[in-house]
């Protein structure tokens, strides 16, 4: 059939035709929408405290300033741990978890992906299923479980019970799956054993599946507050998102002085999650090609 | 020789399997099982749990009016708007950005995305601000303005509200992982899928979803159903997030994440609570199931 004739839709298309146009009606007025919330953090983190109490409530800043952030840096909670703390918490927490979970589910990945052993199938099948775990659901076993190995109160509280990530390793292992297995074959051949395999040939390949366990794992551990709610009694070993969310319960009622600090916390939770998800965005849908369920 | 590069090959299985397997088993599998477990028992925190067979279940069934008349319908009413919803949403805005050229799908798909990287409870400060309950909440302020109220509402406070509100910010922050999936999923069929579908008689978009893009993308649409179910249940918290209390005003807003949290670690009984998560692990498993009906491979199941 000659291409002219065919007139349907064109997918993914090269560049911009009147013909969209209709699309970008529906897309446009619901991406304002989607971003009200946080083009408004933005502003009010900015505001200073007249124009954060004025009223009628004004939705842009007039004269923005640092004073929030300031006093935001400044803060300690009730109980006298000061804000840094919290932050220094947080970052520590997420980078280790970050590393592991990536280095944990990787290597899962590739042992399900590409080796024979008699219990992989059932392995990768109770991970599918676990996809639809809720933590939430069992906090009361977990509570007890993380009570019973004594990581109540301990800096690892925040890091092991987050490791192990059914959706890490479920997108890891599909994308492995890509991999043709005449490549590991050939490395074998000249005599490469599979840490080196793993370390030289896998890990370069699945490079944007990395990228993907990377965010979503930055995404849990980040915003997590149900660790320090529940199984960190110590101020001093909670999390900076657990202290917004405490600043956030201030505002209830309107507490004045709390408002433009727990805007500018906000902007720094949500930030961090911004800025990553655009450096790794490619890798991310490159992995989600592959993220079927078969 | 070989033989022993076999046995190589098994114990580096291990190694490389090992760390998320204890894990796995750890945090995951152990805690599901002893919720089973401990929802046949009376369980205090203080005394050793006691088995009493089926009393947690049909104590919940026939005696907790909570449950019944609340979390119950709450959670159905909740799950079934958010879930298939924002489902059918995500489904709508990924076929429509895939329709526009690349740049402004980039920028547009970032901003449809990026609520879901805030966690619905991190974002409660704004929630609480916009619904303030005076008239300096953005909401109430912009209605009285335009004439539509005289007072301002409790909106949080407010059972009649906080349903509503709860299932809009839910909704607005569920464009997460299943979006991006089923994105990538629309844009990775073969154009020459479509060119042979029109040759077959397909005459309109909408037909060309039906017939072609929906079925060509099955695998992506069944993980999309299931990060929609998971994200659904898993959203339970923003009720009292947002009111501030639990249990969440005359119930309005408990949902059963909120009834075992309510029982577990408010009042202690963990034994009825553990009873309240496996029905809620049955009714996301159930969900589950009816996503693979669906889009699962008719072959293999």
């Amino acid at each position: 059939m000659a291409k002219s004739s065919f007139h349907g839709t064109k997918i993914n298309p090269s560049k911009f035709h009147w013909s969209q146009m209709k699309f970008y009606l529906f897309l446009i007025p619901l991406a304002i929408f989607m971003a009200l919330p946080i083009v408004y953090i933005l502003f009010h983190a900015f505001k200073p405290i007249d124009e954060l109490f004025a009223f009628p409530p004004r939705f842009f800043v007039e004269k923005p300033t640092m004073q929030n952030f300031s006093d935001l840096f400044s803060a300690s909670s009730e109980t006298g741990v000061p804000m840094a703390r919290y932050l220094f918490n947080s970052i520590i927490t997420t980078v280790v978890v970050m590393l592991f979970t990536v280095l944990i589910s990787t290597m899962a990945g590739y042992a399900l992906s590409k080796k024979k052993f008699r219990s992989k199938k059932y392995i990768f099948e109770i991970n599918t299923v676990a996809l639809m775990f809720v933590p939430a659901a069992v906090g009361i076993p977990r509570y007890l479980l993380i009570e019973n190995v004594g990581l109540i109160d301990s800096f690892f509280v925040h890091i092991f019970p987050l490791l192990a990530m059914p959706i890490g390793l479920f997108l890891v292992k599909q994308f492995i799956d890509q991999i043709p297995n005449e490549l590991l074959e050939a490395a074998r051949l000249d005599g490469a054993n599979d840490y080196y395999i793993f370390l030289k040939i896998i890990v370069p390949l699945v490079k944007p599946a990395i990228a993907t366990i990377a965010i979503l794992s930055f995404q849990l551990v980040w915003n997590n507050i149900e660790t320090s709610t529940l199984y960190v009694n110590d101020e001093g070993l909670k999390t900076f998102a657990f202290y917004m969310s405490t600043l956030a319960s201030q505002v209830e009622g309107n507490t004045v002085a709390g408002q433009g600090m727990a805007a500018a916390a906000a902007l720094i939770m949500f930030l961090p999650n911004l800025i990553i998800f655009i450096f790794l965005q490619r890798q991310v849908m490159n992995t989600m090609a592959h993220s079927g369920i078969k | 020789m070989i033989k022993k590069r076999t046995r190589n090959h098994d114990s580096s299985t291990w190694v490389f399997l090992s760390p998320y397997i204890i894990l796995f088993t750890l945090f995951i599998v152990v805690p599901f099982l002893a919720a089973i477990v401990l929802s046949f028992t009376y369980f205090n925190a203080i005394e050793f749990p006691s088995f009493i067979g089926f009393s947690n279940y049909i104590g919940l069934l026939t005696q907790d009016e909570v449950f019944m008349q609340y979390v119950l319908p709450n959670t159905l009413t909740f799950a079934l708007i958010v879930g298939p919803g924002g489902y059918i949403l995500s489904f709508i805005l990924a076929w429509t950005l895939a329709q526009i050229s690349k740049g402004p799908r980039t920028v547009l798909a970032l901003i449809i995305y990026s609520p879901s990287m805030t966690a619905g409870i991190a974002m409660s400060v704004v929630w609480t601000i916009i619904f303030s309950g005076d008239e300096t909440g953005y909401l109430n302020s912009l209605l009285i303005t335009f004439g539509m109220i005289f007072e301002p509402i409790q909106f949080l406070q407010s059972p009649e509200y906080l349903m509503t509100i709860m299932i809009v910010v839910t909704l607005w922050g569920s464009m997460g992982v299943g979006f991006l999936a089923m994105l990538s999923g629309v844009l990775n069929i073969d154009s020459e899928i479509y060119e042979a579908g029109y040759i077959d008689g397909i005459r309109n978009r909408f037909q060309e979803i039906i017939y072609i893009t929906i079925p060509s993308m099955r695998p992506q649409m069944l993980f999309g159903a299931v990060m929609a179910v998971v994200g659904t249940f898993q959203a339970g918290a923003i009720g009292v997030a947002l009111s501030g209390s639990n249990p969440t005003p005359q119930y309005a807003g408990q949902l059963m994440v909120n009834h075992l949290e309510d029982y577990g670690f408010i009042r202690y009984e963990m034994g009825y609570a553990a009873a309240v998560s496996v029905i809620l692990l049955l009714v996301v498993y159930l969900f589950s199931k009816v996503a693979w009906k669906l889009f699962g491979d008719k072959e293999e199941a």
